[in-house]
């Protein structure tokens, strides 16, 4: 839910639309627009108290339960039979602005709605500085099991840069506290911040494995148009990224958590692999919640309304998605190559068939070693064509099609 | 100031003694159209309502740059002295890659305006377009424009003309064409200098086409200035040259809308329509006659233009090609100049050389083929025609870098011209500073007025047609102006320099280039090069080389990072969206071997600095 909304088909006012059968797995997404200060590098969609205008964040889960009874009906309506949920997750935003109460109650509605299964991922993103030994053990108490903390970097310049305030000196006592209530770590990382030199990055790397946690996801900050970090760059107060020192970022962290025993499984994800974000590159159909969520409900693809109180007006009539997406075969096609190749799993070779890639083509990565073929017949990057995998999509769909 | 004449005489029953035929010699920028429009509101031909800037510039191109492509005619109703003229002014274009249309303007007049910016003085297009109208013999009429101008020093340029042309200061005419000042003083002095045109109106017509133009609705229109007899509607006429008989449809004068009349008369200016589809059918030089009554002796014609700089013009898409065919055809309808034929490059596959009269003309189809065609087309540096000798005495004429022959080369001859340049005093040294470096010899240097100067070089052309122009405004701050004739050709110390990607040649950016200047040129393109060329997942050397010896190299590094890193919340739609804009962006870039060249560097790199900077301005 970054940036602009893309540009799609409008809701059918009766709410009718021709769903596939239920997919593989299902799963949901729960977006809390709401953050204490806008970091510069952000421009997800979250909203600080001046921000929001008439909304109340103490009673929005209200709205996000009304759209997960409207999901129920409309899904039954449409003729959808929705599994089990598989994972929940709770993203921002800050969703640890919420109370645990308001956690809990979205919680027993998606509950309610379409059963949990037993041994499903439920994690919350939080900030460090936002959450107390209380709170993690209430949270833990709700059902959520796993928690993502958005620690970014343990350099107070590197965070300064990105408008963060919390201090990377409590990282390792909340990630502690929340251990002892039970719950999994994730830590997110950013690398390749203006400014930010290799050993600083080394050092990050270095206190996050300390911190012994099961996950780590480490992305390439991306300079999104419309931010306060794009104008400065623009601006030049700031110099741009060089991508070259991205590429050895990566790379070096890469090795470090491998090092460390954490298994890599997607582009930007090590460890004990998350059910949910897997969910996104596997295809699975989730329903998201919230203003501005994204959704991939049987073949159709749709996003709600941005502006928390667009999308709360519009739950008063019906639906709050703003416009959807009917997949096409090849499109789809497309998606899995672009989605799938950038995982551990790899994508069907068939796939690859079927959308007419030019065999002399895969057969230039292999020989290149920046592709691998696995003893399944799914073809995935190697380590050296990871940080390539957009390039080699790219270049495999060119002249692909008729 | 005379009256405005109530009514203008009727094409066809008009005595010659009646009709004053005229063009107006001028600089780009020194107000030529801009005295038109005055003209055209001023003898009433155009009213307020329908007036607009540049009345008479009718493609979209010549209006955005200012520049008359296409010459045209119009008639104006006049009255001196209680006696109604009709007068042909015949406009001229004034760039120096169309001097051979200003030349068949001339031939149509009996006298020119010689319109001069008072601010800046004579320029050198404008005094090799003087020379010609001198050497046709018509009545200079020296104007100096702009005078409402603060930085106008009309009594100083007055003295230049008079020095150039003869006669006193005071003969010079001072307007504005922006207010109006002084128009109807040189229309009445058009009537009373210009002589009346001369011909016999009982010998069989004879009338000189000196401009032919395509128009999508009428076919090809005919312009044409009668020398004897009378043509008449619904006739047959003849194409002396070709003996083709065709019916003529229609017959009028511009005023400024064709209006179609009774016939033209002895020294009448107006236009043919006969239903022919190719301007190459209704030649410009050619004499038309009629079929019942032909004349014996055609009029005296003029040289056909001759390509002077070559390009090759690709489709990026290769698929465009009969496209870019259909194009180029379409053109030729109404630009008798443009040559061209297919050509095969193993860069850049299916495309066209073509010829042009100069640099402008190649920018102006190219702009026209991508506006008007919607096409997307690569265009290669431009070259002159080398006449290669091999020590085995087989002679070759080369037109594309290309076609080089391989193999032990004797000679290599280059087109040469004559360039004139007007310059102010103090830039002298410069001038003839940036001449030396482009190969140039002296011929003369003299002074103008107590200033100006002119200096006269022989230069190779394909010196010239790469930047000289640019630099010399540059370098002198806009003040020198430049002209060129053909000189014939000479020997020259010339290599071919050849460019490598990835050890492969790549035709397109292969130039020929004097020996001493082949160093330079070699590091610079690759080092071009490696800027314009994104970098590929492989490292890309790229080597300039003569013959077998590599005389520059650089090396693109190969990419190291190509992914984003984080699909926020399952925004999957915009990372495909993203994927489709990719895709489209791939498409514009030209594969050469493995290697991905985006459009911008076929030209970019054999451009200079400047005038890269210039574009990316």
């Amino acid at each position: 839910m970054a940036g602009k909304l893309p540009d799609g088909d409008p809701w059918p006012v009766d709410n009718k639309l021709a769903l596939n059968d239920s997919g593989k797995s299902f799963h949901a997404y729960v977006h809390i627009p709401f953050c204490e200060v806008r970091c510069g590098y952000c421009d997800f969609n979250t909203y600080t108290a001046s921000e929001i205008g008439p909304i109340r964040r103490d009673d929005f889960h209200t709205s996000l339960i009304r759209e997960i009874e409207f999901s129920k009906t409309f899904m039954k309506s449409n003729g959808y039979k929705p599994l089990q949920l598989a994972s929940v997750f709770f993203g921002g935003g800050t969703p640890t602005l919420f109370s645990v109460g308001q956690i809990s109650e979205v919680i027993t509605s998606l509950r309610n709605a379409f059963g949990i299964s037993t041994d499903a991922e439920i994690t919350v993103e939080a900030n460090p500085d936002t959450v107390s030994a209380s709170y993690l053990d209430d949270l833990s108490k709700t059902g959520v099991n796993r928690i993502s903390f958005g620690v970014q970097s343990f350099d107070s310049d590197v965070l300064k840069v990105l408008d963060r305030t919390h201090d990377p000196k409590r990282v390792p006592e909340v990630v502690e506290l929340a251990k002892r209530s039970g719950l999994r770590v994730s830590v997110d990382l950013i690398f390749g911040t203006p400014g930010e030199s290799l050993d600083s990055w080394k050092r990050t790397v270095g206190q996050a494995l300390e911190l012994g946690v099961e996950h780590i996801s480490a992305y390439a900050l991306i300079v999104e148009s419309g931010t306060k970090l794009e104008r400065a760059i623009r601006s030049k107060e700031i110099a741009p990224v060089d991508e070259d020192l991205l590429a050895d970022k990566y790379e070096w962290a890469s090795q470090m958590f491998e090092d460390a025993g954490l298994l890599w499984y997607e582009i930007s994800n090590w460890g004990n692999p998350s059910v949910h974000n897997r969910s996104y590159w596997s295809s699975s159909d989730w329903w998201g919640y919230g203003p501005g969520a994204h959704s991939h409900v049987g073949g159709t693809r749709w996003w709600n309304r941005k502006h928390p109180l667009a999308y709360k007006t519009s739950l008063e009539t019906g639906s709050p998605a703003q416009a959807l997406e009917i997949l096409p075969e090849r499109a789809r096609l497309e998606e899995r190559l672009l989605l799938e190749l950038r995982t551990i799993d790899g994508v069907e070779n068939t796939v690859l068939k079927q959308l007419g890639v030019q065999p002399e083509k895969v057969a230039s990565y292999l020989s290149q070693g920046l592709v691998e073929l696995l003893p399944n017949q799914k073809l995935r990057v190697t380590k050296r064509g990871r940080l390539l995998a957009d390039g080699i999509v790219l270049e495999l769909l060119s002249g692909s099609e008729a | 100031m005379s009256p405005r004449a109530l009514k203008a005489l009727e094409p066809a029953q008009t005595d010659p003694g009646l009709i004053r035929n005229f063009c107006i010699i001028a600089h780009i920028d020194h107000g030529k159209s801009t005295l038109a429009d005055r003209m055209l509101q001023l003898t009433g031909i155009v009213d307020a309502r329908q007036m607009r800037d540049q009345y008479l510039d009718r493609m979209d191109i010549e209006r955005e740059r200012g520049i008359t492509i296409k010459s045209q005619a119009v008639r104006l109703p006049w009255e001196l002295d209680g006696q109604t003229y009709a007068l042909n002014m015949i406009d001229t274009p004034g760039h120096v890659d169309f001097t051979y249309e200003v030349s068949r303007s001339l031939a149509a007049c009996e006298g020119a305006v010689l319109l001069v910016d008072a601010a800046q003085g004579i320029e050198a297009q404008t005094l090799a377009n003087l020379y010609l109208a001198m050497e046709n013999d018509l009545e200079i009429i020296p104007v100096l424009n702009k005078i409402d101008l603060p930085a106008a020093q009309p009594e100083k340029y007055a003295e230049e003309l008079a020095n150039l042309i003869g006669g006193n200061p005071e003969d010079c005419l001072k307007v504005s064409g922006k207010t109006g000042v002084g128009v109807s003083e040189l229309l009445d002095k058009i009537v009373r200098t210009v002589p009346a045109p001369v011909g016999d109106p009982n010998a069989p017509a004879r009338a000189m086409i000196f401009d032919s133009v395509y128009d999508s609705y009428r076919g090809v229109v005919t312009y044409v200035r009668m020398v004897d007899g009378k043509l008449n509607p619904r006739e047959q006429i003849q194409m002396m040259s070709t003996k083709a008989v065709h019916e003529l449809l229609e017959i009028g004068v511009i005023s400024p809308e064709p209006i179609p009349s009774k016939g033209l008369g002895v020294g009448e200016v107006g236009y043919l329509i006969t239903g022919v589809k190719d301007v190459r059918q209704s030649k410009v030089g050619d004499t038309v006659t009629t079929k019942h009554h032909s004349a014996t002796t055609a009029l005296k014609g003029y040289a056909e233009p001759k390509p002077m700089v070559f390009s090759g013009i690709y489709p990026i898409d290769g698929s465009d090609y009969p496209n870019l065919r259909e194009a180029l055809d379409k053109l030729r309808l109404s630009d008798a100049s443009l040559v061209y034929e297919p050509e095969t490059s193993a860069a850049l596959g299916f495309g066209f050389r073509c010829g042009f009269l100069g640099l402008l003309h190649l920018e102006i189809i190219t702009e026209r083929l991508e506006r008007e065609f919607n096409l997307s087309l690569i265009a290669t540096s431009p070259s002159v025609v080398y006449k290669v000798t091999r020590e085995d005495n087989n002679e070759f004429v080369v037109t594309n870098p290309s076609e080089f022959p391989e193999g032990k080369v004797k000679e290599v001859q280059e087109p040469m011209v004559k360039a004139t340049i007007l310059s102010p005093k103090d830039y002298v040294g410069t001038i003839m500073e940036l001449c030396q470096t482009k190969r140039g010899s002296m011929l003369d240097m003299q002074y103008l007025g107590e200033d100006r100067v002119q200096l006269r070089y022989r230069l190779p052309l394909a010196e010239i047609v790469f930047d000289f122009f640019d630099q010399l405004k540059s370098k002198t701050q806009g003040y020198a102006s430049l002209d060129y004739e053909d000189d014939g050709f000479q020997a020259g110390d010339l290599v071919k320099v050849d460019l490598l990607l990835q050890g492969e040649k790549v035709d397109a950016f292969s130039a020929i280039v004097h020996r001493e200047k082949a160093y330079n040129h070699g590091v610079r393109i690759t080092s071009k090069l490696r800027e314009l060329i994104p970098r590929q997942q492989f490292e890309v050397p790229i080597q300039a080389a003569i013959g077998s010896r590599i005389i520059a190299r650089e090396s693109i590094r190969a990419i190291r990072k190509d992914v984003l890193a984080k699909c926020y919340g399952g925004d999957i739609t915009r990372k495909r969206k993203l994927l489709e804009k990719q895709k489209e962006g791939k498409k514009r870039m030209k594969m050469v071997g493995r290697v991905e060249v985006p459009q911008e560097a076929f030209i970019a790199a054999l451009s200079t600095d400047e005038k890269a900077e210039k574009k990316a301005k």
